[in-house]
């Protein structure tokens, strides 16, 4: 009897081992995330506005329809990135997204507070090698340190009403995010 | 014998619970923190460096993209105030106020995230372009077929998801009541 309890006691210790390994190794074997959805329709260090969100046509789950989007997959190993983005007349936002989705960092238009939003990403290691007095004469310059040396930036631009989204297109289609080489 | 006998059925049943557990939390939705304003459901954290690691889980798996907390906050509702779950084939009517924020949308899915295809191209209303009456209230109207006002078409289809977005919205991880954000109410009105 304390024999078979034991047993089930162990089963059950060991299955919550398996459930919290599986859980926490997810981001990892995931083949359909966000990232590997884009990797075919976007290239590396530039931007790319993204088809319209139509039913039957959405790149990821759970899209805003509202919104134009445009993404830039980004590999920071040969130098930080900028990235320059005209506000559109509505609102526009920046989201910066690891490899594995996770979002560390998001701005929007207004919090950037100009016509442009101008931001520099860069890893850690890339920030210390900033001169400090760089640092301080630019200091309305943005920096962004990114937790990997990989990841998503996704630029949206709210179309207020369906009639105004080829200008939130528009807007889109001029913002860049290019390497600058240390 | 006794011993292989016991320490096969013990890890046939731990890997039966632990890949039961989590394929559970991953298709039902288990997040820690969430905050629930009536039927709506938003998990702020989620858009952020802090995010659970169920919600990370969950993200990896269905492939979309959170949002980000700088950005906005996105409120789920899957059932009405009185918990009756979303069925395309019902009329349900959402009205009221919403939290203050500079704009919102609000769309409707497939439990999936897929949008539902339509004649009018309608997936959703914006803040904009939202019918409101005379008090700045308003009330959509989420039917399969067309009606007066602000209709919001289901398709019919069996089982439909509300997302609601505020973007730049004070709504966030420091809210913890509906007071502070009080949000449509979801009313099933026939099926």
């Amino acid at each position: 009897m304390v024999r078979g309890l034991l047993w089930i006691l162990a089963a059950v210790l060991l299955g919550g081992i398996v459930h919290l390994s599986t859980v926490l190794a997810m981001p990892q074997a995931a083949k359909q995330d966000a990232y590997s959805r884009l990797a075919s329709l976007s290239p590396v260090n530039a931007m790319e506005p993204l088809a319209s969100t139509k039913a039957g046509a959405e790149i990821m789950p759970f899209m805003d329809p509202a919104f134009a989007t445009a993404v830039c997959r980004y590999d920071l190993s040969g130098g930080p990135l900028k990235l320059t983005a005209p506000v559109s007349q509505a609102y526009t936002s920046v989201t910066f997204y690891t490899r594995r989705s996770v979002a560390f960092y998001a701005i929007n238009d207004r919090a950037a507070g100009r016509r442009t939003i101008e931001l520099d990403l860069m890893t850690a290691a890339q920030h210390a090698q900033v001169p400090e007095d760089e640092e301080v004469t630019a200091a309305d310059r943005l920096i962004i340190e990114s937790p990997t040396t990989m990841g998503l930036i996704v630029l949206r631009a709210l179309a207020p009403e369906p009639s105004l989204m080829p200008m939130a297109r528009q807007a889109l289609a001029a913002a860049t995010c290019r390497i600058q080489p240390q | 014998m006794r011993l292989l006998f016991g320490s096969c059925f013990t890890l046939l049943i731990a890997a039966a619970l632990g890949l039961g557990a989590t394929w559970f939390t991953l298709t039902r939705g288990v997040a820690f923190g969430a905050l629930s304003i009536g039927a709506w459901k938003a998990w702020p954290k989620s858009g952020s460096a802090d995010i659970d690691p169920y919600a990370r889980a969950m993200v990896a798996r269905t492939g979309e993209l959170p949002t980000g907390m700088g950005d906005g906050v996105a409120f789920y509702a899957r059932t009405d105030k009185a918990g009756n779950v979303f069925d395309g084939r019902c009329t349900f009517a959402v009205s009221g106020m919403t939290p203050a924020a500079r704009y919102w949308t609000v769309t409707l899915y497939t439990p999936e995230g897929r949008l539902v295809p339509n004649t009018i191209d309608r997936y959703g209303f914006t803040s904009e372009e939202i019918v409101r009456d005379n008090d700045g209230r308003f009330t959509i109207t989420v039917a399969p077929l067309a009606r007066p006002g602000n209709w919001l078409p289901t398709g019919g289809i069996e089982q439909f998801v509300l997302v609601w977005r505020l973007y730049d919205t004070a709504i966030g991880v420091a809210t913890r009541t509906a007071k502070e954000g009080p949000m449509p109410v979801i009313e099933r009105k026939g099926c």
